[in-house]
């Protein structure tokens, strides 16, 4: 089970900030977390938002199994 | 070396205070205090988000990297997180060096970086709803300067 968190205006477009979700590869969570919520699926694979598995940014599809925590981050707004 | 995130209001003359005691060959301390605007009542508060942990992570990484260019002794970052109210010190930055100009430009330097790299989000709520920033041209334009 990995724990997702949403960071910004993802969090809006999901209603939700974390929650557990269990899926094999990064992939595969999102297609299940799309397959939930359109809007939030079309707005994970938005310009700019980028993930980070337990605090690491990777590009591309992971796997999961090692990974406890995956964030999805939109564009930084800056401090 | 310090770089610390607070939901808490904090006294930037505290800070500087602090930071500035006990130093007999530093030479120089310059401060940077950014303050939330009221924009004329169109922000009622802003709201920053931060990831805890790689927000300092990358924070800290930006600093390590000015500390190396402008040969700093020191540095203290403090950022607010959560709602900030008109008025309120939204961040603060203390560079330490032997000479002012390495001060005055590591500030410089790590303001313009926090304002455009920084992993924060922001929400402006103001009196007809809230809205999500990105960072402004200007802000992309200021860090340009340093490459």
């Amino acid at each position: 089970m990995a724990r997702v968190l949403l960071f910004g205006r993802l969090s809006d477009v999901a209603g939700w900030r974390e929650r557990s979700v269990d899926a094999p590869f990064l992939s595969a969570l999102r297609a299940k977390l799309a397959g939930e919520d359109a809007a939030l699926g079309e707005a994970l694979a938005g310009k700019g938002v980028q993930v980070a598995l337990d605090q690491v940014i990777v590009r591309g599809d992971a796997p999961l199994n090692a990974a406890t925590e995956v964030a999805f981050l939109p564009p930084m707004s800056g401090g | 070396m310090s770089v610390r995130l607070t939901f808490d209001p904090f006294d930037p003359g505290a800070l500087l205070s602090e930071f500035t005691r006990g130093r007999t060959e530093t030479g120089a301390v310059a401060t940077f205090t950014g303050i939330a605007r009221a924009e004329a009542g169109a922000t009622v508060a802003l709201e920053l988000e931060a990831y805890p942990g790689f927000t300092e992570a990358e924070i800290r990484k930006i600093a390590d990297g000015a500390r190396a260019r402008f040969g700093l002794d020191e540095f203290e970052i403090v950022h607010r997180v959560g709602k900030i109210a008109p008025g309120e010190p939204v961040v603060f930055v203390a560079t330490a060096a032997r000479h002012r100009r390495a001060a005055f430009e590591a500030c410089d330097f790590l303001m313009d970086c926090l304002k455009s790299r920084a992993p924060f989000w922001k929400k402006e709520h103001g009196p007809d709803g809230a809205r999500w920033v990105e960072p402004r041209d200007q802000d992309h334009a200021d860090i340009a300067r340093w490459e």
